[in-house]
Parts: C-alpha cells; sequence; structure tokens
C-alpha cells in the first residue's frame, strides 16, 4: 500500500510490525517468567519473544531506513525525531537513577542505620561500614556469613573510563567527516567506536569473572554485590545495545547512506553513546570509586 | 430538563430511609482517644475538618449561585470577562496562609509524637504472620498474642461474640499513666501496630528497629488491628492491650514469671503420647491451622497438605527441622524463634499421629533440642 | 465510526486488520478508549465482589487471600488499564484535532503503545489462574510480602515492564506531537487546556514510569536471583521499595488527574458560554502540580518511622499542593460566575467532577498532615480519599469527556435523558458508595481486610448497596454509547452551541485524516 504525505509530514501506511513487537513482548515477559520459575518450555517460549523482537527491529527499523533514503522524510519529521529520542534518553537516564537513587540509599542511610540506636538488638557487633571503605574480604551484610572483597577502582575500570572517553571522542571524529562529506573518515571513526565498544565490553565481562571466581563478588554480595551488578550491568547491557547500533550504523555508512545535511540515525546512535558515557562516569565515580 | 428531580428525591429518601433509624450506633469520629497524644489528634482533625468545611462552603457557595442565578434557562446573558491577577494573586494567598496555620500545629504534635525519651516500660513487639509477640525486655516476660475468635464465627456457623475480631488469647498489658515505649520490628513481612484509642500507629519493618510512645489515662481494654497488609491473615491479627493499675500490673508481672519459670521446667521432660498429642493440637490450632488449616489439608497450590506429606510422614529429623527453620523464600516460616522445645516437640507429635497421619513415634523435648543449632 | 473510515480513497484496510494495523490517531484513541472500558468493567466487577464480601461480617463468598488478590488486581487494573488508557484515548483523538495536525507524529509507534495493553492484561489475567493466584500484595507490591508469592509474581513485575514500555511510547508520541506538530500560529500559550495538562502529564509520565520499572526490577532480582535490595540481613531495607515506588507512585496520581483537569477545563467554559478565567495562571497551576509531585512522594509512608524532620518536611511540601490545586477550583468557579449557564450532561459531570474532587482534596489535606495521618493511614479514610479523586475525579472527567466528543466521534447525538440518568444515578451512589468509607476509616476499620468487627457492620452494607447501585448505573452508559454509534440525531460541526477550538472547526464525524492542510490559527 502506498504511503501518503500530508502537507509534506510522512504520514506511514497501516503496518504489521506493532503487533509483531506486542507478539514479541508477550513471548519475552511470559517466556522469562516461565523460564525463571523452571517451568519446561519456558526457554524456548522466550526464546521464539526474542526472535520474534529481532525480526521485528530488523523489518522495522529497515523499512524506516528504506523511507528514510528514499527522502519521504521531511525537516518536521527529522525535528520530530530529534525530540523524541532526546526525551527517550531522558526516560533512560530516569531508569538509572532508580538505581542511584537505591545505592545512595543502602549506603547512606540503611547500612548506618542497621549499624546505630535500637537496631543494634537485631544485629549486634555490626558496625555498618560500606564495603569499599575497609582492606580486604568484608562480610557481605549485617545477616550474612560470606565475605567478600569489593572491585578495586583503579585497574580495570580506569581502563574502561579511558576506552569510553576515546570511543566518545572516536565517534565525534567520525562525525564530522560525515559533516565534511569524508566517508573514509566516517568509517574510520566509526570503527574505531565500535572496537573501543567491544573491549569494553570484553574487559567488563573478564572483570565479572574475576569478581565472580576471585572476589566472592557476586549478585547475592549484600547490598554492595547488588548494587555493583545491577547498576554494572544495566550500564553493559546499554553499552552493548549501543554497539549493537554503532555497527548497524558503520554498515550503513559503508553502504553510501547519509547525507552531510541529513543523517538523523547517525545523530540519535552518537547521543546514545555519549550519554552511556556520561552514565559511566556516575558509575566510575559512585560505584567503583569513592 | 424540567423532569429530572423526582430521581434524586427519591433515591435520597430512600437512603435516609435506611441510614437513620439506629444513627445512635454509628461512629463518625475517632474512637474516645485515651492518651494525650490520641486526644490532640482528634481536636486537630475536628479542627482541620470545619476549616475545610467553611471553605466548601464557601466555594460551593459560589458556584451554586452562579448555576442558580446564572443559568442560560432563567435569561442570564455571559459577560466575557476573564484574567485578573490581582484575583489570582488573592487566591494563591489566602489558602497559604490558611494551610501555614494548620501546619503550625501540627509541627508541634508530630515532635511530641516523636519523642520516645524517658519511658517508665519498654516492650519489644514482634509481628509475625499473622500474630505479635511482646518482650517486656526489663522483665524478662515474654509471650505470643493470637487471635482467639473462633473459626466457626468467622465462618457464619456460629453467633459472632461481641469482640469479634478483635479478641486475642494474651493481651498486651500496662501500666495506667506510665509512659509506654514500644521498640517495633518483625519476623517476616511488614506489620503495622495500631491502637486508635492511644493515636499511635507504627510499621513494624523486618530487620528494623523502630519506635514510638504511649501513655494511657484510663484503665481499661483497648482494641486494634495490623494496620499493613501482611499476607492472607492480615484481617485476622488484631491488638488488644489491657491497661492496668499499677498495683494489678505489678501481679500480673509475677504470675507470667512464675509461670515461664514452669515452662522453662517442660524442656528437659519426657511426655507420653496423650499429653504431647493434647498439647501439640493447641500448638497446631495457633501457629499452623491458619495455612495447613485445621484439618491439615491445606491448600492445594499455596499451603501443601499436613496429612499424606512426605515430610510429615517422613524422617523425623526432616520434620523438626521445617518446624525449626521453615523454608526461606516461600510463605513457611521458622517457628524456632517462637516456640520452645516443649511446643515445637508437641507439635510435630501431633503432625506425625493426628491429621490423618500415624507414624506411631513420639518427638520429644530432647530430640528437638538436638538439632536446634 | 466505522462508516467514514473508507470513504477516502486511501483509506484503511477492513476487519481486524484495520485495528491490528492502523496508523490512524482516531482509530487508536478508539481501541484505547474501548480497552479502557472493558478493563473498567473488569476491574469494577472485582470491586462488586469485594464489596458483596464487605457486605457483612464473616468470611462469605471466597478465601482471604483471594480477597486480597481481587483487591490488588481491583487497583492495578484500574490505574493503568482503565484510567490511563482513557486518557491515552482522548490524546489520541483530541490532540491533533486540537491542534491542527495531521496525525500523531509517530503513527506506527502510537500503534505499538496501544497493542501493548492487551498483552499486559493478557499475564494479568493469566496470572488469576496460575497455581497460588495472582498478586495479593495491594498494588504498591510492597516487599518482603512479595517476596512470598508464586509465579504470577514474576508474571506482573513484567507485565508492569510492558505497561511502562507503552505509557513511556505513548508520551514520546505525544510530546513530540505537541511541541513539533501544531498548525502555524498555535502558539504554546494557545494551546487548549487539554492539550497543555497531557503535555504536562507525559514529562510526567517519561520522568517516573522508568523508576517503577527500576523498583520492579529489584523486586524481580530480590526474588530471583538472590540480591538484598531489600533485605536488611544484606544491608537493603523494605523501606527503599516504598521509596523508590512511591517516587512514581505519587506523581502517578496526578498522571491520572491533570489530564482529567484539561477536559473539565475544556467543557466549563463551553456549557458557561465565557472563556476559561484564568488561562495563563491555570498553565502555571498544573506546571506547579506536577513538579512540586516529586517532592512529596514520602506523605505515603508517615508510619514506617521516619525522623521527624522528614515528616515535616514531607507533610509542608504535600499541603502546599492544595495551593495551585485550589487555584484551578477557583477559576473554575470563576469561569461558570455570570456565564450563561446549560446543563446537558458533559457540564453535569464537570460540575459533578468540581465539587467531588474538591472533597476527595481536603480529605488529601487532612491525610498530609502527618500527625492525623498517624491514625488514618491503611485506613478506609484513604480508600474514601483516593476513590473521591479517582471516581469522581479522573473517572466522572472521562464520563464528561465521552459525553462532550462522542457527538464529535460519531456524527450523531447521544441520548441526552439517558445520559443525565447515569449522571445522577452514579453521583448519588456514588456518594453512598464512598463517603461513608470516611467514617469506617475514622472509627478504626483497616483497608485490605476481608473481614471485619461488628462495629463496622452498618456502614459497610450502606457502601455495599451504593456500590451496587453505582456499578449497574454504568450499564447506562453502555447503552448510551452503543445507541450513539448505531445512529441518531446527525451532529452539527458545532455540537455545543458557542464551543471553542479546532476540533469545531471540522464535520462531524471528522474525515479520517482530519486536516489535510493545517489550518491557520489566529
Ligand atoms: C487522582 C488521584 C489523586 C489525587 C489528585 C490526590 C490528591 C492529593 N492526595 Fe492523595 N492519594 C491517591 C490519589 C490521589 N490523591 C491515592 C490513589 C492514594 C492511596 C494510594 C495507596 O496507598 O493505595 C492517595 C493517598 C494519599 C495520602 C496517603 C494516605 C495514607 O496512606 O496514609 C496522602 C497523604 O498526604 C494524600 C494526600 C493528597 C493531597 C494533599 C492531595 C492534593 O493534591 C489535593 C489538593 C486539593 C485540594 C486541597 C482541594 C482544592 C483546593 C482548594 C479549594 C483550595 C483551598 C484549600 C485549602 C487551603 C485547604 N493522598
Ligand atoms: C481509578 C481507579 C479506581 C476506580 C474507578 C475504582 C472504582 C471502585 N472501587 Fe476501587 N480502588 C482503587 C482504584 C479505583 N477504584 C485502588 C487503586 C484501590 C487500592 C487497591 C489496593 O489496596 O491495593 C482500590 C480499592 C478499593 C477498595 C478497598 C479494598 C480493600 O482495601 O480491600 C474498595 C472497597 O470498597 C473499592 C471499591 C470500588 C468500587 C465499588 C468501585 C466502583 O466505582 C466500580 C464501579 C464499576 C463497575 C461495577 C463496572 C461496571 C460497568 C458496567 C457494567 C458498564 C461497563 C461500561 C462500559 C463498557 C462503557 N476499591
Ligand atoms: C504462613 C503460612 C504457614 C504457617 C503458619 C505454617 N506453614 Fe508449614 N508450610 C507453609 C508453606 C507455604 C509450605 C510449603 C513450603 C514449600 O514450598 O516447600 C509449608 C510446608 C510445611 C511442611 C512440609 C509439607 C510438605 O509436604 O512439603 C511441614 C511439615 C510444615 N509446613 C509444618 C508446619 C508447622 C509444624 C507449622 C506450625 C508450627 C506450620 N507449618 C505453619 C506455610 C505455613
Ligand atoms: Cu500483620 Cu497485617
Ligand atoms: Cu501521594
Amino acid at each position: 500500500m502506498s504511503a501518503q504525505s500530508h502537507g509534506g509530514y510522512y504520514l506511514p501506511a497501516p503496518s504489521y510490525w506493532p503487533v509483531l513487537g506486542s507478539s514479541a513482548l508477550l513471548g519475552l515477559t511470559l517466556g522469562a517468567t516461565l523460564f525463571i520459575n523452571q517451568v519446561a518450555g519456558g526457554g524456548w517460549v522466550l526464546l521464539l519473544g526474542f526472535a520474534l523482537l529481532v525480526w521485528m527491529l530488523f523489518g522495522w527499523f529497515g523499512q524506516v531506513i528504506g523511507e528514510s533514503e528514499k527522502g519521504l522524510y521531511n525537516k518536521q519529521v527529522d525535528v520530530g525525531f530529534r525530540w523524541s529520542m532526546s526525551w527517550f534518553i531522558f526516560s533512560e537516564v530516569m531508569f538509572f537513577s532508580a538505581f542511584f537513587g537505591a545505592l545512595y540509599y543502602v549506603r547512606m542511610l540503611s547500612m548506618p542505620d542497621l549499624a546505630t540506636g535500637d537496631n543494634a538488638l537485631l544485629w549486634p557487633g555490626f558496625t555498618g561500614t560500606w564495603p569499599s571503605a575497609e582492606a580486604g574480604a568484608v562480610a557481605a551484610g549485617p545477616g550474612l556469613k560470606d565475605t567478600f572483597t569489593p572491585m578495586a577502582a583503579w585497574g580495570i575500570p580506569a581502563w574502561n573510563t579511558l576506552i569510553l572517553l576515546s570511543s566518545g571522542v572516536t565517534v565525534t571524529w567520525a562525525h564530522w567527516g560525515l559533516k565534511k562529506g569524508n566517508r573514509n573518515q566516517l568509517v574510520a571513526g566509526l570503527f574505531a567506536t565500535v572496537a573501543l565498544g567491544l573491549l569494553f565490553i570484553g574487559l567488563q565481562a573478564y572483570e565479572y569473572h574475576h569478581a565472580y571466581t576471585e572476589l566472592g563478588l557476586t549478585l547475592g554480595a549484600g547490598v554492595y554485590g547488588s548494587t555493583f551488578f545491577m547498576l554494572t550491568g544495566f550500564h553493559g547491557f546499554h553499552v552493548t545495545l549501543g554497539t549493537i547500533m554503532l555497527i548497524v550504523i558503520t554498515g550503513r555508512s559503508i553502504a553510501g547512506h547519509f547525507k552531510p545535511e541529513s543523517h538523523f540515525a547517525f545523530e540519535a546512535v552518537s547521543w546514545y553513546w555519549h550519554f552511556v558515557d556520561v552514565v559511566w562516569l556516575g558509575l566510575f565515580i559512585f560505584v567503583y570509586w569513592l | 430538563m424540567g423532569h429530572r428531580r423526582p430521581l434524586p428525591v427519591v433515591l435520597a429518601s430512600l437512603l435516609a430511609g435506611l441510614a437513620f433509624p439506629a444513627l445512635a450506633d454509628y461512629q463518625l469520629n475517632f474512637p474516645p482517644p485515651k492518651t494525650g497524644l490520641a486526644q490532640q489528634i482528634y481536636d486537630m482533625n475536628v479542627w482541620v475538618m470545619w476549616i475545610c468545611v467553611g471553605i466548601f462552603v464557601v466555594v460551593f457557595g459560589a458556584m451554586f449561585y452562579a448555576i442558580w442565578k446564572h443559568r442560560k434557562s432563567v435569561g442570564h446573558k455571559a459577560e466575557q470577562f476573564h484574567e485578573s491577577t490581582t484575583v489570582e494573586i488573592i487566591w494563591t494567598t489566602i489558602p497559604f496562609l490558611i494551610l501555614v496555620a494548620m501546619a503550625w500545629p501540627a509541627t508541634k504534635l508530630i515532635i511530641e509524637q516523636k519523642d520516645t525519651s524517658n519511658p517508665d516500660v519498654t516492650v519489644k513487639v514482634v509481628g509475625y504472620q499473622w500474630k505479635w509477640e511482646y518482650d517486656y525486655l526489663q522483665d524478662g516476660v515474654k509471650f505470643m498474642s493470637v487471635l482467639s475468635t473462633p473459626r466457626e464465627q468467622i465462618e457464619n456457623k456460629a453467633e459472632k461474640g461481641a469482640n469479634y475480631l478483635l479478641e486475642v488469647d494474651e493481651p498486651m498489658v500496662v501500666p495506667v499513666g506510665k509512659k509506654v515505649r514500644l521498640l517495633l520490628t518483625a519476623n517476616d513481612v511488614i506489620h503495622a501496630w495500631w491502637v486508635p484509642a492511644f493515636g499511635i500507629k507504627q510499621d513494624a519493618i523486618p530487620g528494623f528497629v523502630r519506635d514510638a510512645w504511649f501513655t494511657a489515662n484510663e484503665v481499661g481494654t483497648y482494641r486494634g488491628q495490623c494496620a499493613e497488609l501482611c499476607g492472607k491473615d492480615h484481617g485476622f491479627m488484631p491488638i488488644v492491650v489491657e491497661v492496668k493499675s499499677e498495683a494489678d500490673y505489678k501481679a500480673w508481672l509475677e504470675a507470667k514469671k512464675a509461670k515461664a519459670a514452669a515452662a522453662a521446667g517442660d524442656a528437659g521432660k519426657v511426655f507420653t503420647q496423650a499429653e504431647l498429642m493434647e498439647r501439640g493440637a493447641k500448638v497446631y490450632n495457633a501457629n499452623c491451622a491458619s495455612c495447613h488449616l485445621p484439618d491439615g489439608k491445606g491448600i492445594p497450590g499455596a499451603f501443601p497438605a499436613i496429612t499424606g506429606s512426605k515430610i510429615a510422614t517422613g524422617a523425623k529429623e526432616g520434620h523438626i527441622g521445617m518446624a525449626l527453620i521453615g523454608k526461606p523464600g516461600t510463605a513457611m516460616p521458622g517457628f524456632g524463634p517462637q516456640l520452645n522445645d516443649a511446643d515445637i516437640a508437641a507439635v510435630v507429635t501431633y503432625q506425625r499421629n493426628g491429621l490423618g497421619n500415624s507414624t506411631g513415634d513420639l518427638v520429644q523435648p530432647a530430640d528437638v533440642k538436638a538439632l536446634r543449632k | 465510526m466505522e462508516a467514514h473510515a473508507t470513504e477516502h480513497g486511501h483509506g484503511a484496510p477492513k476487519g481486524i486488520t484495520r485495528w491490528l494495523t492502523t496508523t490512524n490517531h482516531k482509530d487508536i484513541g478508539t481501541m484505547y478508549l474501548w480497552f479502557a472500558a472493558a478493563m473498567f468493567l473488569f476491574a469494577g466487577l472485582m470491586a462488586m465482589a469485594i464489596r458483596a464480601e464487605l457486605f457483612e461480617p464473616g468470611m462469605q463468598i471466597m478465601s482471604p487471600d483471594y480477597f486480597n488478590q481481587l483487591t490488588t488486581l481491583h487497583g492495578l487494573i484500574m490505574v493503568f488499564g482503565a484510567i490511563m488508557p482513557a486518557m491515552a484515548g482522548f490524546a489520541n483523538w483530541q490532540i491533533p484535532m486540537m491542534i491542527g495536525a495531521p496525525d500523531m507524529a509517530f503513527p506506527r509507534m502510537n500503534n505499538w503503545s496501544f497493542w501493548i495493553l492487551p498483552a499486559a492484561a493478557i499475564l494479568l489475567v493469566l496470572s488469576m489462574v496460575l497455581p497460588g493466584g495472582a498478586v495479593a500484595t495491594g498494588w504498591t507490591l510492597y516487599p518482603p510480602l512479595y517476596m512470598q508469592g508464586g509465579i504470577s509474581y514474576d508474571l506482573t513485575i513484567f507485565a508492569v515492564h510492558i505497561l511502562g514500555a507503552s505509557s513511556i511510547m505513548a508520551s514520546l508520541n505525544i510530546i513530540t506531537t505537541i511541541l513539533n506538530m501544531r498548525a502555524p500560529g498555535m502558539t504554546l500559550m494557545k494551546m487548549p487546556l487539554f492539550v497543555w495538562t497531557w503535555l504536562i502529564t507525559a514529562f510526567l509520565l517519561i520522568a517516573v514510569m522508568p523508576v517503577l520499572a527500576g523498583a520492579v526490577t529489584m523486586l524481580l532480582t530480590d526474588r530471583n536471583f538472590g540480591t538484598h535490595f531489600f533485605d536488611a540481613a544484606g544491608g537493603g531495607d523494605p523501606v527503599l521499595f516504598q521509596h523508590v515506588f512511591w517516587f512514581f507512585g505519587h506523581p502517578e496520581v496526578y498522571i491520572l488527574i491533570l489530564p482529567a483537569f484539561g477536559i473539565v477545563s475544556q467543557i466549563i467554559p463551553t456549557f458557561s458560554r465565557k472563556p476559561l478565567f484564568g488561562y495563563a495562571s491555570m498553565v502555571y497551576a498544573t506546571a506547579s502540580i506536577a513538579i512540586l509531585s516529586f517532592f512529596v512522594w514520602a506523605h505515603h509512608m508517615f508510619t514506617v518511622g521516619m525522623p521527624a524532620v522528614g515528616q515535616l518536611y514531607f507533610m509542608y511540601a504535600t499541603m502546599l499542593i492544595a495551593v495551585p490545586t485550589g487555584v484551578k477550583v477557583f477559576n473554575w468557579v470563576a469561569t461558570m460566575w455570570k456565564g450563561s449557564l446549560t446543563f446537558e450532561t458533559p457540564m453535569l459531570f464537570a460540575v459533578g467532577f468540581v465539587s467531588m474532587f474538591t472533597i476527595g482534596g481536603f480529605t488529601g489535606l487532612v491525610l498530609a498532615m502527618a500527625p492525623i495521618d498517624i491514625q488514618m493511614q491503611d485506613t478506609y479514610y484513604v480508600v474514601a480519599h483516593f476513590h473521591y479523586v479517582l471516581v469522581s475525579g479522573a473517572l466522572f472527567a472521562i464520563f464528561a469527556g465521552v459525553y462532550y466528543w462522542l457527538p464529535k466521534w460519531t456524527g450523531h447525538m447521544y441520548n441526552e435523558t439517558l445520559g443525565k440518568w447515569h449522571f445522577w444515578l452514579s453521583m448519588i451512589s456514588f456518594n453512598v458508595l464512598f463517603f461513608p468509607q470516611h467514617f469506617l476509616g475514622m472509627a478504626g476499620m483497616p483497608r485490605r481486610i476481608p473481614d471485619y468487627a461488628l462495629q463496622f457492620a452498618e456502614f459497610n452494607q450502606i457502601s455495599s448497596i451504593g456500590g451496587f447501585v453505582f456499578g449497574a448505573s454504568q450499564i447506562l452508559m453502555l447503552i448510551v454509547i452503543v445507541q450513539c454509534i448505531r445512529g441518531g440525531k446527525k451532529a452539527e460541526a458545532v455540537v455545543w452551541e458557542d464551543a471553542k477550538g479546532l476540533e469545531w472547526t471540522v464535520p462531524s464525524p471528522p474525515p479520517y485524516h482530519t486536516f489535510e492542510t493545517a489550518p491557520e490559527v489566529k
């Protein structure tokens, strides 16, 4: 079916992608629930949901890319994309704030609280110091017997900071290339960014392995472990998404997509990448360092 | 629009007919306050309510006047005025001032409510699913307080008593005119300790101790309920406080201590089957029947049956362990901290030889003791 | 609504395909509204079961656990399934028409936002039949009670996740539409108030839905992956959940009410034949309410045992919200003042809204006073408070809006007599239903209990009777709507004498694509 352009604003024709996406979400959520609760077949439902989601994403974005390349989107559509991408990133910021808030709360309120006043009735001898403020292995919580060693900031995490910051530079450099119409610079910059992203993910994976096998630092290691893995884990997940998006736009750049004056997809990915970068700085300071 | 009046009139009179005859029984406000705090809350609420009524009358008086006089059907022509900064400022400022007037006394009351210093009596109160434990820290007296309304009344098979759902086997007892400080915590989920006549409500949060205080100024029995959803029997964990004179309170404490000493003697004793079964039935009905049901059939999908249960008919150790430690991550609590060895021994014996099971073996307090960490 | 769909040459596919694949804001709006109606019926029936159980003391028709499941699902579904989708339905239908846009900014994503809702509804309904039954913790999902549940607890967490995704996408769409697609000359300060309130609501949604997602994610990992966010043994705190939940939860209640304010602000001027008294101050008041709503959350937690300074701060901040809300109430009354008033059904519901919402606001203020809330918290007084703001607030505004715009949407006039009956029956039975609950709460009846002491019997009985009448009255509305879609007197373009706004410049029903070329706004 043909799509209409109304006063220049592109209005897409009816589409099956959204219902497909909803079915995917249904499969994902139902499958995840069954899987977590060890119901037979849950894993398959989960996988099916995931496959549908990937199909939907490829199909939908593919269509959008096609429309964009055909020049169906005018300036107003482009501005709309910008508004919504910015507010989408804002929603992501709020998602991370929930976990940063939890970190602040357990660190500044609940841990010290458990060690003071009448709470000593329940947890005699608990000192309430934040694990990373002590040297060596510490107890995971007032009621937990296991011990663990917190993650040091000035090893891999510091390197990862450097890596992500440089990837912010390379993606900007690629953007300059795009704006100058220098496609080689664009592709080279994106390649470098993807490589740095992959390196970051690899190091993060290594760090997790180290935490689990040698430090005794697990999801179950008290609130330190909980906040550590939730924050770094969701961040790592976002880096992974960002890297996939970077790979896609790298491919599109090689295929000759984007024009110096209109390349919203590129910008959206780079905004996202910078956002991931900024979150990491927060992590580095509040999770690893202080 | 002319003939719309009959309906509301009819309905209103219907309602009035329903509601008014027994108005004397209808309690429209807080129960009579029995502490200074409750009295102040009562007065403040009445005062604030009248302020609100006053504002309502003024604002909606104006609106209904407009509805009456400025209708199109009486020929009123719309005036087109709008926007007036002066008016907007006025109706921003006046409510603000009213709020300040309301907040001022509230501030003083909060500070008083929060002042738990210098208590005469300190009681640790622990919420369990679905009962309260009172621990008189200075006197070494500690007991559980459980709903005592019989099941038949709840299931409409018997006439409901006057204190239906607001009665317990062993009430909390406090002296009159003394500052009582409560240290509240919970064993499993969040509960809240609330006695309306005392004007005190405080959540009991597992892993944390919170405090609250009251000074009851009149001898008597006061009733309240758990005020935080805590699972299926949240509606069935009342609080009863008996306020006694100083002398009666002392006598009660002594009696309690004597009873505790006697119970301590049980620990090493060897009981007969009949003794264990009788005691076990009591413990079972007070502690286990809420989930596993009085007949041991459980609720499929939620609470397993004891009748024919693999654990209740298998090795003794596993069964005692289940009673002592429970099963973390499920609703099955560990009763180790709440029940003494004799009680656990009795209830396990009861589950193994009653409720349709018949393993034939007895569990003695010593068996339980051996399995306690 | 069917007839005109295809008259436009390039119209939509027919049958179910049309609804599954549509990218038209009106179709999507219609689906949102029907979905909301179905969920309102479903959660309303649960409320009927609750009221039946509470009709007299003793356990009558269900187990205590099932009662808690009903309470929980009633709350969750009413909030996320009925009120929010209904408001989104209005947004879809009205915003493009009111600002002179051809459609929503992202029509495909718009469709997705809607079609996620049935998926979430399936999950919630499924949770009722899984072993162990649905979530029974109350819609507030507090741990550690939440830790004790079975498989449906995880299912509910995921349902909340995708509901959040739906709301966020809908909000992105709405914000972008409003900021980017207004007709030439439609400056921000010329936008109809309904559009303004939705713009602000969409910001609230984008800010707090992710926080709710975070909160339930922590529940999920605490339940399944060994984290200790809400477990003191690992250094966490059950109260942390309450903080995160209410950081979402309080703004959420304004998410439910701000669009309602918007609808009422459209209706009152129309039937007063007089412009809104203070347009600018209404906009500022809405924004103030939204901003303040981020700083008051712990008024739901006065009994958790926070320090006195905490109580004082949250009490003052909460009380402050009465000021901008008062500005709104005063402005509505001033708009009516010296107007030329008529009382068709939309206006009746709007006036009912203003007066009853204010009662709910006043009880809110009483609850905001921390020392009094100590007595009231978790009692039926709170239940009464929030039904005054939700039922005679949000829901009445939805009714008002449906009656107001139904002729525009369908091209037919609805049955005014039945509409009036619907109003009067609802208004009276609503008060019979919820007014006595104030007394119950003060006398000491806790909420979320399936059985109660004898002293509460009379008022509960009255309340239940009011409830049954209220529920039955809603059937009237269903009848009115169906009749109106099927046929009836032809509606003019300007349905209401003197109604102002772009939506009244197009025929009733409007063409499939309302504004092919943007109208000029002076
Ligand atoms: C639409 C939804 C909605 C709205 C608009 C409100 C509005 C308000 N709410 Fe309500 N509230 C809920 C929905 C809502 N609430 C829900 C669902 C719960 C329970 C959640 C749960 O636990 O399940 C709840 C619970 C709740 C509590 C917690 C009670 C408890 O659990 O102990 C409190 C306490 O402060 C509170 C306060 C307020 C206040 C101060 C307002 C204010 O915004 C009201 C302001 C309005 C007015 C005051 C009236 C108009 C003003 C004037 C005419 C001006 C002049 C007035 C004066 C100067 C007095 N609400
Ligand atoms: C917007 C939200 C909303 C709405 C509209 C309602 C509507 C109603 N509520 Fe609800 N309620 C909540 C939100 C809402 N509630 C919340 C958040 C809670 C707290 C939950 C918790 O504690 O966790 C709660 C809790 C709650 C309780 C306390 C339960 C407890 O503590 O155990 C009670 C008890 O009386 C109650 C009753 C009712 C009744 C009788 C209605 C009636 O108004 C319902 C009437 C409607 C019907 C009966 C539907 C019939 C309709 C038709 C037949 C026609 C269909 C129409 C079309 C298709 C167009 N509610
Ligand atoms: C709050 C509800 C509750 C109470 C009270 C309760 N139980 Fe249980 N009980 C459970 C649940 C839930 C299980 C299932 C645990 C699981 O998932 O394996 C269970 C399991 C058991 C089992 C194992 C049954 C089986 O075959 O798996 C025994 C034995 C048992 N409980 C004994 C007791 C005793 C003894 C008491 C009282 C002193 C008691 N329970 C009180 C909830 C309860
Ligand atoms: Cu204990 Cu509710
Ligand atoms: Cu609130």
